[in-house]
Formats: C-alpha cells, sequence, structure tokens
C-alpha cells in the first residue's frame, strides 16, 4: 500500500494545477457554507438575545408580534398607549416585582427615541442576561440627558457632552424638530448586538417636556413653552406605549398575563417575550431557509465542478492507469488510487475552506457589526456546522468516486492496452 | 519440460460480436524461446495477447501459464499471477511520466514479492534495474531523470529493462519497435533479445513488421493458426464498445 501512496503523490504532483483549481473550488464551497451556516446561526442567536429578563411585555392588546415589534425592535408603531394609571396599577400588583415603562415615537436622525425610566438600565438584560454597560459617561439624570446606543455614538460620532435635538416622529426627514430644548449626552452604552445600540434613550419626563405644547403631533399655534419653564408643568406621563414587567417568581407569569388581559379599566395584553420572539423568527425563518438553500446549491454546484475536474482528466490518466495494470497494479489497487486522492483533496480543500472561514470572519466582523448590526463571533464549529463539514467531506468523496469509477470501467475494458 | 505458455482449443468472441475473434487449436512457447507473431492488423493480435496474459479470459479453451490456468483464477490472483511471471511492453507510452527513470523501472518490484526477491538475487531490485538499464545502453546519466525528458526510442529501452526486472518468465511486447525509425528499432531489437537470453525469459513479439522477422528463432503467422481470422471478415477483428 505504501508503493501505492507513493505512486499517488508523484501522480498528483504531476498534476498539481487541476488539483489545485479543484482544492480551491472545494474550499471556497466550504467557506461559503459556513460562512452562510455561521450568519444564519448568529442572526438567529442575535434575534432571541434581544430581550432576556424580562417575563412580561405588556401593551395594548394587538398582535402579540406587532407588540414585540414596537417594544423590542422599533419597527412599526402602536396603535395605541397605555394609561400612566395602567402601569401603576401593574406595579402594585402582588406578582409583579419591577416595571420599565416605555414611551416610543420620536426620533433623532433616524434612530428611534426611547423615554424610559432609570430603571431601564439596570433591569433590561440581553443575550444571556447581560445587563446594559456604559462604555462613557453616565445613565440619565437631569431633565435634558439623554444617553445613545453604540451603533447611534460611532455613527454619527456621537461623545459624551454633544448637543442633540429629537425629531417629531420618525423617519429621516423629518421637518418637526424640537429644536428649541436640545438634549446633552450623557452616557454611551456598550455594544450589545440588540436594537438598544440603534436606540436614544431620554428620561420619560423629558418625553412628556417637549410636547408640552404639542397637540396631535404638531406644536400649537401661538404657544412656546420654553425649556427653562417646563420644570414648572406636571412632567408625570399621562400614558407610555408598553412596559417591561419582571415578577417576584417566575412561576406567577400565567396568573400575571391573565390579570393584565382582563384589566378592566382599558384593553391590554401581556406576552411572553420568549414566546413571542420563536413565533416572529417563524414569519421571518423563511429568510433562513432560503440563505440553507443557497448555500446548499453553492456546495453541489462546487462538488459538480470537482466531477468534471476529474472527468476531464481521466482520459489522460487512462495511460498512466493501464501502466500500472501492466506493472501489476491490481483493479482494487487503481480503484484505492483514485479514492485516496479524492479523498485528500477533499479534505485538504474542506480544512483549507474552514481556515479562509475562520479568518474571514475574524477580518469581516467588525465591519458586518458597524454595518448590519450583526455580531458574528468566533469560535469551534457548532455541531451543526461540524454536520456541514462532515458531509461536505462525504460528498466530495463520493463525488471524487464517480470519475473513479469510470476509470475502473475503463481500465477493466482497456485490459493492458488503453484504445486511444 | 513445460511450455512457459500453452493455449488450447482457444476460442474466444468479443462481446456483441457475431463471429469469434479467436480460434486456435493450439499455440505452446517453451522457456527462452524468442517468437515472433506476425500477421496484418485486425487478425487478433492484440486479442491474443489480451488472453495470454490474463487480462481476458477465453470462452473456451484454455491458457496455462507455467502450469495455470487462467481461467481457474479470480481476477485479483491472474493480477498478482501476471505481474510475478510477465513482463510487458506496449507499443508506446510505457512510462509514467512523473517518474523518474529508474523509479519506473522498478515498478513490478514494488507490486510483487516475487518478482523483488528475483531481482534481489543482483544485490538489490535497484542493482539489477541499474545493471538492466545499463544492457540496455541507457547512460547513467539519464537514470534519476523524470521519464517524460527521454526520447520515445530510450523509453522504449526503459520499458524493455522494467520488462526483464526480476526474471518474469515471460516477456510480452505488443509492437514496441512501431514508434521507432530503422536505426534505433535494430538496435532496440539487440538490446531485448540480447536481455531475454541473459535472462532466460521466453519472448513473444508481436508485429506486423515483416522486415524484423529474421531476428526470431521461430515465427507464428497468427491468420494461419488462428481460424476465426482465415474466415477473413472483419466481424472477427470486431472490439468491444467502449463502455
Amino acid at each position: 500500500m505504501s508503493a501505492l501512496f507513493s505512486i499517488a503523490w508523484r501522480s498528483a504532483w504531476n498534476r498539481r494545477f487541476t488539483l489545485a483549481l479543484t482544492v480551491l473550488s472545494i474550499a471556497l464551497s466550504t467557506f461559503l457554507l459556513l460562512g452562510v451556516e455561521r450568519i444564519r446561526s448568529q442572526l438567529r442567536d442575535n434575534f432571541s438575545s434581544s430581550v432576556s429578563g424580562t417575563d412580561l411585555i405588556v401593551g395594548a392588546r394587538t398582535g402579540s408580534t406587532q407588540l414585540l415589534l414596537y417594544s423590542v425592535f422599533r419597527i412599526g408603531s402602536a396603535t395605541n398607549n397605555i394609561a400612566w394609571k395602567s402601569v401603576q396599577a401593574l406595579e402594585a400588583n402582588p406578582g409583579v416585582d419591577w416595571v420599565v415603562p416605555l414611551s416610543l415615537g420620536d426620533s433623532h436622525r433616524g434612530f428611534s427615541v426611547l423615554a424610559t425610566t432609570q430603571a431601564y438600565f439596570t433591569r433590561f438584560r440581553y443575550g444571556n442576561r447581560q445587563a446594559l454597560a456604559l462604555r462613557e459617561g453616565k445613565p440619565f439624570a437631569e431633565l435634558f440627558d439623554a444617553v445613545v446606543g453604540a451603533e447611534v455614538a460611532d455613527r454619527l460620532g456621537y461623545h459624551v457632552g454633544q448637543k442633540i435635538t429629537l425629531a417629531h416622529g420618525s423617519g429621516e426627514l423629518n421637518v418637526a424638530e424640537h429644536t428649541d430644548k436640545p438634549f446633552t449626552i450623557v452616557g454611551v452604552l456598550a455594544r450589545t448586538g440588540t436594537p438598544v445600540d440603534r436606540t436614544v434613550h431620554i428620561g420619560l419626563a423629558a418625553m412628556e417636556a417637549i410636547h408640552l405644547d404639542w397637540f396631535s403631533g404638531a406644536p400649537m399655534p401661538g404657544v412656546h413653552i420654553p425649556a427653562e419653564q417646563v420644570r414648572k408643568f406636571d412632567l408625570t406621563p399621562k400614558n407610555v406605549t408598553a412596559a417591561l414587567v419582571g415578577l417576584k417568581n417566575r412561576a406567577a407569569v400565567f396568573r400575571v398575563q391573565r390579570w393584565v388581559s382582563t384589566y378592566t379599566d382599558e384593553a391590554l395584553m401581556a406576552i411572553l417575550p420568549g414566546v413571542a420572539l420563536d413565533e416572529l423568527w417563524n414569519v421571518i425563518g423563511v429568510g433562513e431557509n432560503a440563505l440553507l438553500a443557497m448555500s446548499g446549491l453553492v456546495a453541489l454546484v462546487s462538488l459538480a465542478g470537482l466531477v468534471s475536474v476529474v472527468m476531464a482528466g481521466l482520459n489522460e490518466r487512462r495511460r498512466e492507469l493501464s501502466v500500472l495494470r501492466a506493472v501489476g497494479a491490481s483493479l482494487r489497487h487503481v480503484l484505492a488510487l483514485l479514492a485516496i486522492e479524492g479523498g485528500l483533496v477533499t479534505l485538504i480543500g474542506v480544512l483549507f475552506g474552514s481556515v479562509l472561514a475562520v479568518l474571514g470572519i475574524a477580518v469581516l466582523s467588525p465591519w458586518l457589526q458597524a454595518q448590519f448590526g450583526l455580531a458574528l463571533t468566533l469560535g469551534l464549529p457548532t455541531p451543526n456546522e461540524w454536520l456541514l463539514l462532515a458531509s461536505l467531506l462525504a460528498a466530495g468523496f463520493v463525488a471524487s468516486l464517480l470519475p473513479g469509477l469510470r476509470a475502473y470501467r475503463l481500465s477493466l475494458a482497456d485490459g493492458l492496452s488503453p484504445r486511444i | 519440460m513445460t511450455a512457459v505458455l500453452a493455449a488450447e482449443s482457444l476460442r474466444f468472441t468479443w462481446p456483441g460480436a457475431d463471429a469469434p475473434c479467436i480460434d486456435i487449436d493450439r499455440l505452446e512457447v517453451q522457456a527462452g524461446e524468442a517468437v515472433f507473431l506476425h500477421g496484418p492488423s485486425g487478425c487478433g493480435k492484440s486479442t491474443l495477447l489480451s488472453l495470454l496474459a490474463g487480462v481476458l479470459v477465453a470462452n473456451s479453451g484454455r491458457v496455462m501459464l507455467l502450469g495455470h490456468d487462467w481461467a481457474t483464477l479470480s481476477g485479483a490472483a491472474r493480477d498478482r499471477t501476471r505481474v510475478a511471471h510477465v513482463g510487458y511492453i506496449f507499443q508506446q507510452f510505457n512510462l509514467l511520466p512523473y517518474l523518474s527513470v529508474i523509479d519506473n523501472v522498478l515498478l513490478p518490484c514494488r507490486f510483487s514479492g516475487r518478482r523483488r526477491d528475483q531481482a534481489s538475487r543482483h544485490g538489490t531490485p535497484r542493482a539489477q534495474a541499474e545493471q538492466l538499464l545499463a544492457q540496455m545502453g541507457l547512460d547513467a546519466a539519464l537514470w534519476q531523470r523524470p521519464a517524460m525528458k527521454l526520447s520515445v526510442g530510450q523509453q522504449q529501452r526503459v520499458a524493455a529493462a522494467r520488462a526483464l526486472i526480476g526474471q518474469p518468465e515471460l516477456v510480452i511486447a505488443d509492437e514496441p519497435t512501431s514508434a521507432l525509425d530503422e536505426d534505433r528499432r535494430e538496435a532496440f531489437l539487440d538490446v531485448l533479445l540480447s536481455a531475454c537470453r541473459t535472462h532466460r525469459s521466453a519472448l513473444v513479439f508481436v508485429s506486423h513488421d515483416q522486415r524484423i522477422a529474421s531476428r526470431f528463432s521461430r515465427h507464428v503467422l497468427l491468420p494461419a493458426i488462428n481460424r476465426a481470422a482465415r474466415t477473413g471478415d472483419s466481424a472477427g477483428s470486431a472490439r468491444a464498445p467502449a463502455p
């Protein structure tokens, strides 16, 4: 067998340029498959880590997906708000540990503005129950203080101490700006890979203050309340968009949920974030399957390439194989020779592709993070990725056996003298 | 003494052909004999060689190599027996282009223990390979060169050295001179015939070239012994379509 190995090696070296192309094509498909799989799984991780440690999200009665979309992902807007009275009633519920009210609707240069309480910075959790951290400054304390997410700061070049103005409504082009009441950035949050990065946080009272002289989405004509005078008014919010709720005991979650949905003063609903996230993922998971199908096709095409490259080289190898037969290599040797080569070429290609994928993730992840907010992490292959690598190896080996079998049949029919 | 090679009542028809290609009553090759097997193209020479070398198996009758009937051996056993006792020279393209000249000569010793052992009587297989190459008139400077760097004539001589390493009882040469010009042809025959004599290997030399017939002690005209060729239609030489 060692004789065969050395011949296989010399023969392969003789055809190294063709084989290098094959290795490259396998490496590229490995790279693509692993890359797509990594993006797919991390997309899902990023998604499901958007909120954690919150037992219930309470909002006006609507679809659970819609409530999740606007309260967690800042997508779309609430059809109805919930009254401050209801928030207070919720806080008074014996099962409830804490409530973080959320008020949405304004924006700053395309980023959502979230008005909330200071409790947000201690109670909100993402990922594996990680708390928010400030990479600069401190949480808001004064009325016109703002804390910006990491991406807001990076994209707009913000630092602590800068002044910003908010716009009414959402979108990049806002005519109605709260220019008379500028905010001071007092803190920048560390990156989380969640929608928090793309949010400007202010206090609930500040949200109330900038809308004192507004009515129905427009400044009231003839009324202007300057920033220095707003403190004279009652800045308790009249209503909020949604509330994050933590329970003293998670076992009470369905009892509190029922209490919320049967609350008589207004129509409310409470959702379990994990369940709602799964429901939402089922909807957008179609894209995930498309990604997976695409990478499968990529692998198929490159394996077809492998087969055709080996097939094309086969005529050239017919003589070689019949010489080997004439000096005593059996048909089994011939088959082994081709299988060894196919197996090694596939192995090298897959290894090379894996290295490429690791390098690619290392190089591209800061850019992906900045551009798409997608946090890719390096790490050992996941079980899914091991499975992918194994099936690539198996498929590559089988694909290289196809030309091997053809060569075997040719060699059987040629006898000792090839008819070329 | 037993013949190195003996064929009896040999009949072979290619799959899909109507008429047999080979129909031979009796053909024997004795030890050390140099047989010139000739005939026009299409008279079944290549098919007969495949039958003699055990690459093809007869439909009826039998071919015995040193008393072993090819038909009774399994495919793998035929491969082993062939390399142990038969050296083979093709018309051309005999060598693995990526191996050195000497490694090409040593190939049968890699696959056959018997050839290796017999070659070791000269010291080592490498020693015999060098001795054979020298006998073939190939300069020592060429031995380590890749086979593809050699001229066609030199390549055929390397192939002859390879066929003879480990003293196989039989050397089969399938038109080995057809790619050579006259001078090279004579030189090649000189070294091949004298090497076969030294190593007491029987030689079955197939050619349609009558000019070299005089160099051989025994002539066999294939159409004279092959009844299938005498009936003289092209079906006799029809070959199976490539799969």
